[in-house]
């Protein structure tokens, strides 16, 4: 069972390593993680993918409230909250494939963010579904190289974590 | 802020900030980077105990803590100062004991070059603190002082540490010492929830077979009156665990005694047939619970605790109140009604009647649990601190502890070396007790260098070597376990004890056979000095009962032996 955490804390240099180095001593497995300053510019903030039952869940929403930096730990639900991902992916490509590529692109609402002779760099968002989609369809033409940011989150509605 | 400031350097400051949160004294070892902060500490009020070793200046700092419940200081240089911190850092972290470690950095400028005698202090202790800084500039040392005094003091405490880079230390600050701390990410609960703590009230009411089990946080909240109160008011027997020990009284008619691996037949025949577990400032640790799946079986649980995240999770509990202690207790006894419990108590004194801890005593050879017995008899006040291994045991089941912050050991972590030097705290902290440090042969000599120390400074504490030639505990278990097998546990014939003592200017005795035990002890406290009695007891003993790793608590061994 995977769980989506947004976790508030302070922006100062060292958080992340104990946030970090409290899921590795605990043994508590990330599946994602990204973290980015929020709209008050003393508070990032981190959202968290982890694998784990309610037992692991409270375990861990605990041990992240003990941590002095951390502000506060919201469990997001999966029906409650949007979920968004990025992903930058490299493929091999030339005149003879290049439109091919294109009409994959265009389907996934992607971006062509970068041409040349022999590549395309292709910029897509979306939830992890989507992500992994248009990765499959762009395997066959060589995938040269990819990057993904972690999960970002946020509850539906006006409502804030 | 508030108040006019003052310009001083980063040290002087430092001094300022100690001044201002009423340490009266702290353990520490110089070096390099620290020069500015002893420049400082040449002319100021505090007091600095110089060690031979930087790991007994936080285990004498937790030891200090432990025996007056005021926070523990300790002192040390970068590098391999700080990283001689460590251990008694961590046994300070395991057992929640209020600390706060400084340590000198190189400057900030060398940070991360592998400068000499560089250690990254705050990455190595990350998961051994509360909390912990490294300072990035003087002007935000008052704050960070005045934050780690509040974090490690308050809430479920625990040691904290600051690294001050030397430039911090040399640099100039306007000083001004923060009243408040505003931490948003940091708000202890110390009230229970009213709802809860009436559910719970009802649900008390309803039990035949209630049992407390107490652990080190009623210590920690000062809550032992609160507990002898709603003990005796809902009429259920209290258990403590090794940490708890001291929280209720040893002689009450309601007192078990110690749970666990080697705790009394009683209390864990007590545990397993309850219909009630109160769990008060305890943690369910495995030596306590022995096999989880079959821990109290019959139980409803029920557990107080300062640490929402000590709530199931080691046992599922179906009734968590978050809170401080003193406060939850003073609050559950005037809900709570008495049990019916009079079957139940009776039962239990049956078993108590029928279980009693018993040992053989011997006209020829010391036993080790005989000399507890007798310095019990001899100085029932005292303050009993102790390394680890068998004698810890020992002390724990045949002293009969009345108040708190009397027994001081390691429980969580288990570290050898650690008594002398806690009780050398211990002995500063309270200087009206006696105090013993119950020691294995092997422990002590993890840091008996501090007899300097406790000389040099007029610190009598009575160092009682329980001398079996072996590392006991270990010895124990290979006995039991791996077939007689001693696989470098014997350690006969390693030192002289006695010479070790006066070699540093300290008492040494000797005490071979049970006769000559009484006489030795008297003789020590008497002499009001730092004192070693070396106590050559029965060499294979074993620590009993004793419920095997991993066995349900109530499948107990019987070991004792005959002489």
């Amino acid at each position: 069972m995977r769980h989506t955490l947004a976790v508030l804390v302070e922006n100062k240099s060292g958080v992340l390593t104990r946030v970090a180095g409290l899921f590795s001593r605990r043994g508590y497995n990330i599946d994602s993680l990204a973290v980015g300053v929020t709209e008050d510019l003393t508070i990032s903030r981190m959202t968290i993918v982890v694998r784990g039952d309610d037992h692991v869940l409270e375990q861990v929403t605990k041990q992240l409230n003990k941590l002095i930096d951390v502000i506060r730990v919201t469990d997001l639900g999966a029906d409650e909250s949007v979920e968004r991902e990025l992903a930058l992916i490299k493929v091999v490509a030339d005149a003879s494939n290049r439109s091919e590529i294109i009409q994959i692109v265009d389907i996934f609402r992607a971006r062509i963010i970068d041409v040349a002779a022999k590549s395309m760099t292709i910029e897509v968002t979306g939830d992890e579904g989507k992500i992994m989609g248009i990765e499959q369809l762009l395997r066959p033409f060589g995938i040269k190289e990819m990057v993904r940011t972690g999960k970002v989150a946020m509850t539906r509605g006006i409502k804030s974590v | 802020m508030t108040g006019a400031t003052e310009k001083m350097t980063g040290a002087r400051a430092f001094i300022e900030c100690l001044s201002k949160e009423d340490v009266e004294v702290m353990f520490g070892y110089p070096g390099g980077v620290l020069l500015p902060i002893y420049d400082a500490l040449y002319d100021a009020d505090v007091r600095h105990i110089l060690v031979r070793h930087e790991q007994a200046a936080a285990h004498a700092a937790d030891g200090y803590a432990r025996a007056t419940g005021k926070t523990g200081v300790c002192l040390a240089t970068s590098g391999p100062g700080a990283t001689n911190l460590v251990t008694g850092i961590a046994t300070a972290y395991m057992d929640s004991v209020p600390m706060v470690a400084f340590t000198g950095q190189v400057p900030s400028s060398m940070l991360g070059n592998d400068a000499f005698q560089e250690a990254d202090i705050t990455g190595i202790t990350l998961p051994i603190t509360k909390h912990n800084y490294l300072v990035p500039s003087a002007d935000e040392l008052p704050r960070i002082i005045k934050e780690a005094f509040h974090i490690a003091s308050t809430g479920r405490q625990g040691p904290v540490l600051v690294d001050m880079p030397k430039d911090v230390t040399t640099d100039e600050l306007d000083f001004s010492y923060p009243e408040k701390v505003d931490l948003r990410g940091y708000k202890p609960t110390f009230k229970g929830n009213p709802l809860q703590i009436k559910k719970a009230a009802e649900e008390i009411s309803k039990s035949t077979n209630p049992v407390i089990y107490a652990g080190g946080g009623i210590i920690s909240s000062n809550a032992s009156s609160e507990l002898l109160a709603f003990a005796e008011k809902i009429m259920a027997p209290v258990t403590t665990t090794l940490t708890g020990i001291g929280a209720f009284p040893g002689g009450h008619p309601l007192s078990l005694g110690m749970l666990g691996m080697h705790g009394t037949k009683y209390a864990n025949y007590a545990v397993q047939e309850c219909d009630l577990l109160i769990a008060v400032g305890a943690r369910f640790d495995d030596r306590v619970t022995g096999k989880i799946e079959s821990f109290a079986p019959n139980a409803r649980i029920m557990h107080i605790d300062i640490d929402p995240a000590e709530v199931s999770k080691n046992v599922r509990v179906d009734m968590p109140i978050v809170g401080d202690a003193k406060e939850v207790l003073a609050n559950l006894t005037k809900h709570a009604r008495q049990c019916k419990s009079e079957n139940w108590i009776k039962k239990v004194g049956e078993w108590k009647a029928k279980y009693p801890l018993h040992y053989v005593n011997s006209d020829e050879f010391i036993k080790p649990q005989y000399i507890i017995e007798q310095i019990h008899e001899a100085c029932e006040d005292a303050i009993i601190v102790t390394e680890v291994g068998q004698h810890q045991m020992w002390a724990a089941q045949y002293f009969s502890f009345k108040e708190p912050r009397t027994f001081i050991t390691s429980g969580g972590l288990g570290t050898m070396g650690y008594g002398f030097p806690a009780a050398m705290g211990a002995k500063v902290g309270r200087p009206d007790k006696v105090v013993f440090n119950i020691a294995g042969d092997g422990s002590f000599q993890m840091n008996s260098q501090e007899l300097a120390t406790v000389v040099e400074n007029d610190i009598p504490v009575i160092v009682a070597v329980f001398n079996n030639g072996f590392l006991g505990m270990v010895r124990q278990w290979q006995e039991l376990f791996f077939e007689h097998r001693y696989s470098y546990t014997c350690i006969s014939g390693s030192v002289d004890f006695v010479k070790l003592a006066e070699a540093y200017g300290a008492l040494g005795l000797r005490a071979s056979k049970p006769s000559e035990v009484r006489p030795v002890i008297d003789e020590a406290i008497a002499s009001g000095r730092p004192t070693v009695i070396d106590f050559i007891v029965e060499r294979e003993e074993n620590v009993s009962p004793m419920v095997p790793a991993g066995a349900a608590i109530n499948e107990i061994l019987d070991l004792e032996i005959k002489s």
